[in-house]
């Protein structure tokens, strides 16, 4: 039973230094790092000590809260150093890669005749449950919740992302069997979004429910998704997980190995070749990024997409969820009259002499500088143009800087992430870090409602 | 070494002092700010609070030009009514822009010296940035008051008007009350005899008078509104085109209608101000003006009534007259004091030109309600809002009520 969706409202975001569709190995990373914060409220406990000899699928450390959800390396190597920050908390793990991986075998499983339970161990000693994420909260799953449903979307419409069309090619059997064993795991149906044009790897799997979508940013996010087929009511939970963790999901089931392959786009219109490379989950970004080259010194490297990645440092690494890594001119200068004068060079949505709205297929190059102060909200109307979930988004933003449970709850704060507002974010004219409100309310909600 | 350079290293200078927020809001005035996003999108959409603040500026130039010339001309057509017969002609002259300037700037320079003196002081105090709400408030101000309001009054008003009217609020963005209609009903309240009559609403008016009294041998001016003169069941000497081009007296910037008709078209197409706001207002207008036609065309009121002037008039004048037409497009559109959700905005809007249009009817002592009517609904857009936002929490809620059934 399939269900078209197609979103109006929304933003894309066209931008200089798309990736080439050709695949490129990366050079092989010296230093790998996992860094706990990539794992929102989760506090991990360490297994092995510094200095540690491990194989890709070694159990390094796991959940404190949730004993059953385990972290595994993903290359293997000698677990160097661990970094702490304030009050000891763990920053960042940095493992020392053997020139070639030797992983530990977790064995085969069947998964048409496996059980709910054999699956979820498998996952969760596998270290692949971290890849399993909640809502209400944008959190690794519960592993001892059932979810109403696991929704996955296969279209990016995010400015400048990996294309999955592109990076799941081929990669149809492992795909097959993560959905199948996730199938296993929830009430009710998994349910996968796929670009009404697209010819995805993913429209013939089966066990799951195809819905064909089209129309501008944020088509593509899971939350649009879950928000137009079955959004979430008080008291229930789904799943949510992006194809790219499904093949390494797929792999592990198929042949017992933990294999953290990502296929990365590299792109921003700081890149002199934008293209895909080859690599794995924690890799440094700088053996793409130089291989690459740069068009300018002054840039900023993004793990993720533009709109909702983290700022990493020239010789940071790949963060755990992310297949893209962008990079762009910083905006840190000054602009004569910047506030007023006429404007070609940048995105709008409205036209206050700004001049986008001429050219809506040009191809912007943008940097990260604020284009003004940050100040109390004052325009309204802008936020409902690029916002298509039946959600008042002014308002949850209120309710969640004030810390209004009740309101927060009310205005369907179970059905959100931080990434669903990262468009309003972007259009704010106050320039207010929705992103940052909406993860700062749900932390609140976590805490006092759980 | 460059002037940016330079204004760079002084920002840094006063960074953390008092006068950082002064010095950074007449920097940022020059250069758009280096700031660069931390978190969240990396890349931020074209706009700000100061473009936007002054697009609506831009949009209020011509209206506050014609209101310099309208100044002028309202003053010599008084003395000699000839020049009424070709308004047209008579209208740009170089005496009416001196005389118009002479009064009209100083309205303007105190507006937004005083204002933007509170802001700042506010701003130091408490030490945030100055922030932009000021720049489109000290513009409508001298648009909204009669010509000869006396410097000391205008100057009183707005310290109450940003103190109490916003910054105990907490500033731009907070504020409950539209600042400008707050500056404008102190006014109204504290100094009626100078906010109507048929004296203020030309330059010279009220000072011949005095010199009448004294002794003088003059003749006396006067320049009643067309609201006025219905008021008192009289017929207008102005034509209908007069009043779409606004050669009538009335306040400095609220005359001429095409120019706001323009101004607002102006904000319609950068998307700055919101268009349900402003067509539902025109259609409560228009609504309550037909139900006032329709009450003088059954004949329910006799024509020696108070109210029989003002309710005959064709409900389609209303918006060529008085402020109404200023009031829809640049005071009801303020998206802070405004209702803040799209269906919100609609009963915002037509409950403006409703109550406007019913209060210019029912109050002869000062026939016209524009600020009383956006000052109520500013008063009762949270509650409009309130109601709009149960809608989508009841269907949320009949959702979970649907699957436990």
């Amino acid at each position: 039973m399939s269900k078209d969706i197609r979103i109006t409202k929304g933003l894309d975001i066209r931008l200089v230094g798309e990736s080439d569709k050709a695949l490129t190995n990366a050079p092989r990373s010296r230093t790998f790092s996992i860094k706990p914060s990539d794992f929102h409220l989760i506090t991990p406990k360490m297994v092995v000590k510094e200095g540690a000899k491990i194989q890709a699928g070694d159990e390094i450390w796991f959940s404190k809260n949730q004993e059953k959800i385990r972290f595994v390396s993903p290359v293997s190597g000698i677990l160097t150093e661990i970094k702490r920050g304030a009050k000891r908390v763990i920053t960042d793990l940095v493992i020392t890669a053997d020139s070639e991986d030797y992983y530990r075998d977790f064995g085969k499983l069947d998964v048409t005749s496996a059980n709910a339970e054999t699956i979820k161990n498998r996952l969760l000693e596998g270290g692949c449950w971290f890849f399993i994420k909640q809502r209400p909260y944008d959190v690794v799953a519960n592993p001892s919740h059932t979810p109403k449903a696991i929704f996955i979307s296969a279209y990016a419409s995010g400015p400048l992302v990996a294309d999955y069309d592109f990076t799941l090619n081929g990669k149809e059997s492992q795909l097959q069997a993560a959905v199948t064993a996730l199938s296993k795991l929830t009430d009710g149906k998994v349910h996968i979004g796929v670009g009404v044009d697209s010819g995805s790897p993913m429209s013939n799997l089966k066990d799951v429910v195809i819905h064909k979508i089209s129309g501008p940013h944020p088509a593509g996010n899971v939350g649009t998704l879950i928000n137009k087929i079955d959004p979430i009511n008080k008291g229930e939970t789904v799943w949510t997980i992006t194809p790219q963790d499904l093949v390494i999901i797929g792999e592990l089931l198929l042949t017992g190995k933990y294999n953290s392959e990502r296929i990365v786009a590299l792109s921003g219109s700081s890149l002199k070749s934008p293209k895909y490379y080859k690599t794995k989950i924690g890799a440094e970004v700088s053996t793409m990024v130089y291989d690459s080259g740069l068009n300018e010194e002054n840039v900023r490297v993004i793990s993720g997409g533009i709109l909702s990645g983290k700022k990493v440092a020239k010789d940071g690494h790949l963060g755990f969820y992310d297949n893209t890594i962008s990079v762009i001119p910083e905006g840190d200068d000054y602009e004569f009259f910047g506030w007023t004068k006429p404007e070609f060079n940048k995105i709008s949505l409205t036209r206050a002499l700004t001049f986008s709205w001429l050219t809506p297929n040009k191809k912007y190059t943008l940097n990260t500088n604020t284009n003004g102060e940050h100040r109390a909200f004052v325009q309204t109307g802008l936020y409902e143009q690029v916002f298509p979930l039946d959600i008042y988004p002014l308002q949850i933003l209120k309710a969640c800087m004030v810390e209004d449970l009740d309101g927060m709850e009310q205005l369907g704060m179970y059905e959100v992430a931080p990434e669903d507002f990262a468009l309003t974010e972007f259009v704010c004219i106050s320039k207010q870090p929705h992103q940052d409100i909406i993860r700062k309310g749900l932390d609140v909600m976590y805490k006092e409602i759980g | 070494m460059s002037l940016k350079n330079k204004l760079h290293d002084l920002k840094m200078k006063y960074k953390g002092t008092k006068m950082a927020p002064a010095f950074n809001a007449l920097h940022t005035f020059l250069y758009m700010p280096n700031d660069v996003t931390h978190s969240g999108t990396h890349v931020k959409a074209a706009d700000d609070l100061k473009r936007t603040m002054n697009t609506v500026i831009l949009a209020l130039v011509p209206c506050l030009i014609f209101g310099i010339f309208n100044a002028g001309y309202q003053h010599y057509a008084a003395i000699d009514q000839t020049l009424r017969l070709d308004p047209l002609g008579n209208f740009f002259t170089w005496e009416n822009l001196t005389l118009g300037a002479w009064t009209v700037l100083p309205l303007v320079i105190v507006s937004y010296v005083v204002g933007l003196g509170v802001e700042f002081v506010f701003a130091t105090i408490k030490g945030h940035e100055v922030e932009e709400g000021y720049l489109v408030t000290g513009m409508l101000v001298p648009l909204i008051i009669p010509i000869d309001t006396p410097i000391w009054m205008l100057v009183i008003a707005v310290i109450f008007g940003v103190i109490l009217g916003k910054e105990v609020f907490g500033g731009t963005g907070m504020n409950i009350l539209n600042p400008a209609l707050t500056i404008r009903a102190f006014l109204f309240f504290a100094y009626p005899t100078w906010m109507s009559g048929d004296k203020v609403w030309v330059h010279g008016a009220v000072e011949r008078d005095a010199l009448i009294s004294a002794g003088s041998n003059l003749d006396a001016i006067s320049g009643e509104t067309i609201l006025g003169t219905y008021a008192q069941n009289q017929e207008p000497i102005y034509s209908v085109m007069d009043m779409f081009y606004g050669f009538i007296p009335g306040s400095v910037g609220e005359t001429s209608t095409i120019l706001i008709l323009l101004g607002g078209l102006f904000l319609l197409y950068t998307k700055v101000a919101s268009w349900r706001i402003m067509l539902s207002a025109i259609l409560g207008a228009l609504t309550m003006g037909l139900l006032f036609n329709g009450v003088v065309d059954a004949g329910w009121i006799k024509e020696g009534s108070n109210f029989f002037g003002l309710m005959s008039v064709p409900f389609w004048e209303h918006l060529i007259i008085g402020g109404l037409a200023f009031g829809i497009v640049y005071m009801a559109t303020d998206p802070v004091t405004g209702s803040q959700t799209n269906k919100g905005k609609w009963y915002y809007g037509f409950f403006i030109g409703f109550i406007s249009v019913m209060i210019r009817v029912f109050n002869p002592a000062y026939p016209e309600g524009v600020f009383l009517a956006i000052l109520l609904m500013n008063v009762f857009a949270p509650t409009i809002d309130h109601y709009v936002i149960q809608g989508n929490i009841k269907k949320r809620m009949k959702r979970i009520k649907i699957k436990t059934a």
